[in-house]
């Protein structure tokens, strides 16, 4: 909080100095703490603090006591392992297809796009403008039986007849890859742009052909992005349950909507809110892990 | 103009009748020019003047229009950058953030793939005198240490040409003049060819072998720092390289081995080995440090007007204004021969015919001045 003090100690006496050195950090700090505590943290506690009740014997449907029961936790993850892992699965996938779409159409226009990038660009978040949901929804009719691209395919004459796109887990891989494309471009964008086209000049006067001077130069310089990017789609690609919602079936569904259905059908808050400490926990580990192999620290 | 012959058995470098085209603005127009094996050249001229995009040609970061360019007996026109035995030192210096500063100079040996790179970087290193730096990253060195490992970097390939686009251009004074010292002690020590771009007058004529004054695509005029100072051979060469005083006039006669030119109703003698054309109007040219606040010699002007004085240390400027109201300069040593003139006094300046040269007359008298300092 050093520059904080400097800031506002600079045009003021020594006693305002004093006052201002004391308060104004804390003043400019409370509008999110407070958000943040009653938002984040508050429900955060009432979830963990959830999440080892147990329904006593004979009680009503949605009543629950604190027993401390940890084994909620066992238990939880046991019913639901095959949907856990699939979520990971599935946001690995996307993440991954994002990643290999977002990366040529990130390069293409931090250096080929000349004027036609902030068109480009506004292109790249332009789905932002309507519902998420609304969007998931349009792609059923795209991936239907009687749409485009199934109708197209079956024109090839190895597709049989009984071919559909919806309900299965390639739809709810596109849907997710779709959906969280902006957030893999705009990172990947911000760090390709940032590269002096010098140093690139330089890599191809130091006898590197464009292929070298792409994996050479380009790429670990472009790492950050790709870090923050894969980061943005991974964590909220593995808790969603949209996608798999509406593009899939029972059989491709995800952790989100186990959580989701054990909250709001079945009613059973504790499994719920293990699930979701679960998730959140493994996600930070595999964040964690992720972060400390790509190295980047040193580069941002 | 020199450059025309094609270097047989040297790996001398050759630019011929080369040409830069963007869409219809000519940036290098029919450029020849010879660059001999091992020397110091500086191509120098303002900005815009074409001697960035001809060093970027000479990389290959740019295709020539029209023109061939060779090394010794290889034709590298077209040649892909990387495959030229051409390095560059950048302006900004581009060196990789993401390699230590071993890697960045290691980085063009490893990709001709040679894999005991050690020797050769740190004997790089060593000769820019920074190999405690070896492994820092770029981001943790100053300036001035960015630029050396820039130079080493290029170096450690032993190039045949070495290309510096503006080199000292982002460094203070003081530090530029001890880079401008220690390029020219490493181009001695490894006697490859430097070709060095700049807009700075000075630095060229300090470091250079030959320095090439370009100005709007085209070569002015080519030779040593004294040729140039001392008999410059077009009116912008005379104003952008130092001060010059530039005086329109007619030609009188031609005999004996001298010109004598008329203006104004004043008489001057030139040599005519320093005449530098048939025509009979003239630009007469003298630079300042040779005009003597005196009356006595052949080339004189009576009746001048001191308009300012400057104190300079070594030396104290005079602007001086003719009887017909042109602008003179005019340095004075500051020894025991001084005149102590000042605002409004009258004076009249005398000079050595072997110190005037002739000019083209039909030329702008203005062409280059004011140019010298760019932003």
């Amino acid at each position: 909080m050093a520059f904080l003090h400097a800031a506002t100690g600079s045009h003021s006496g020594p006693k305002s100095e004093l006052k201002s050195k004391s308060w104004t950090p804390y003043l400019l700090l409370a509008p999110g703490l407070i958000w943040l505590v009653t938002f984040f943290i508050f429900p955060i506690l009432s979830l963990a603090s959830t999440s080892t009740m147990v329904r006593p014997e004979g009680a009503q449907i949605g009543t629950y006591v604190q027993e401390l029961r940890f084994a909620n936790y066992i238990d939880a993850f046991q019913a639901n392992q095959e949907q856990y892992i699939r979520s990971f699965v599935y946001a690995a996938i996307a993440t991954l297809l994002a990643l290999a779409i977002a990366y040529p159409l990130a390069y293409m226009i931090a250096f080929k796009s000349g004027k036609y990038r902030n068109i480009l660009l506004v292109m790249v978040v332009a789905p932002f403008f309507t519902s998420f949901l609304l969007r998931t929804v349009a792609w059923t009719q795209i991936l239907g039986d009687e749409g485009p691209i199934v109708s197209t395919l079956k024109l090839l004459p190895f597709v049989g007849d009984s071919m559909r796109l919806t309900s299965t887990p390639f739809a709810v891989v596109s849907g997710l890859t779709y959906n969280f494309l902006p957030f893999m471009t705009l990172p990947l964008y911000a760090s390709l742009e940032r590269i002096d086209p010098r140093t690139l000049e330089a890599a191809g006067d130091l006898y590197a052909n464009g292929f070298t001077t792409f994996r050479k130069v380009t790429v670990p310089l472009s790492m950050p992005g790709v870090v923050a990017g894969t980061l943005l789609t991974f964590i909220p690609a593995a808790g969603d349950y949209v996608n798999a919602a509406i593009l899939g079936s029972p059989s491709t569904k995800m952790i989100g909507n186990v959580i989701e259905s054990r909250f709001f059908a079945v009613v059973d808050y504790p499994t719920a809110a293990a699930l979701s400490f679960t998730l959140m926990a493994t996600i930070l580990i595999l964040v964690t892990l992720y972060i400390r192999r790509s190295g980047t620290d040193e580069l941002v | 103009m020199a450059g025309q012959k094609v270097a047989l058995d040297t790996g001398d470098l050759v630019l011929n009748r080369v040409s830069k085209y963007y869409g219809d603005f000519c940036a290098v127009d029919d450029l020849s020019l010879t660059v001999p094996d091992g020397s110091f050249f500086a191509l120098l001229g303002p900005s815009g003047c074409g001697k960035t995009t001809t060093l970027r040609m000479i990389a290959g970061l740019e295709e020539p229009t029209q023109g061939t360019i060779n090394i010794g007996e290889t034709d590298i026109t077209t040649q892909k950058p990387y495959r030229r035995n051409v390095n560059t030192v950048f302006q900004n210096y581009a060196l990789f953030p993401h390699l230590t500063i071993f890697e960045n100079i290691a980085f063009g040996l490893r990709r001709r793939g040679i894999k005991e790179v050690k020797n050769e970087v740190m004997a790089a290193l060593e000769l820019v005198e920074l190999a405690h730096l070896a492994e820092r990253k770029p981001g943790q060195l100053s300036g001035g240490q960015q630029q050396r490992i820039a130079v080493a970097r290029a170096i450690v390939n032993r190039p045949e040409v070495l290309l510096l686009d503006e080199p000292l251009g982002a460094l203070d004074l003081k530090l530029r003049r001890q880079m401008q010292i220690e390029l020219k002690r490493i181009q001695m020590e490894i006697g490859i060819t430097f070709i060095h771009v700049t807009h700075d007058q000075e630095e060229a004529m300090t470091m250079a072998d030959t320095i090439a004054v370009m100005n709007q695509g085209k070569i002015e005029q080519m030779g040593s720092a004294t040729e140039l100072y001392e008999a410059p051979k077009t009116a912008f060469v005379a104003n952008f390289l130092g001060q010059c005083n530039l005086i329109k006039a007619k030609v009188q006669s031609r005999t004996g081995g001298k010109a004598v030119v008329s203006a104004k109703g004043h008489t001057f003698e030139i040599p005519l080995s320093r005449v530098s054309t048939e025509s009979d109007s003239v630009l007469l040219g003298v630079r300042p440090e040779k005009l003597r606040l005196d009356d006595s010699g052949t080339n004189s002007i009576k009746d001048c007007i001191v308009t300012d004085r400057s104190f300079v240390g070594t030396s104290t400027q005079y602007l001086l204004k003719t009887p017909w109201d042109l602008e003179l300069i005019a340095f004075e040593q500051n020894d025991e021969g001084l005149h102590d003139l000042h605002v409004g006094d009258k004076v009249s300046v005398e000079w050595d015919p072997e110190h005037t040269f002739g000019l083209d007359g039909s030329q702008d008298i203005n062409a280059g001045a004011d140019l010298d300092e760019e932003e």
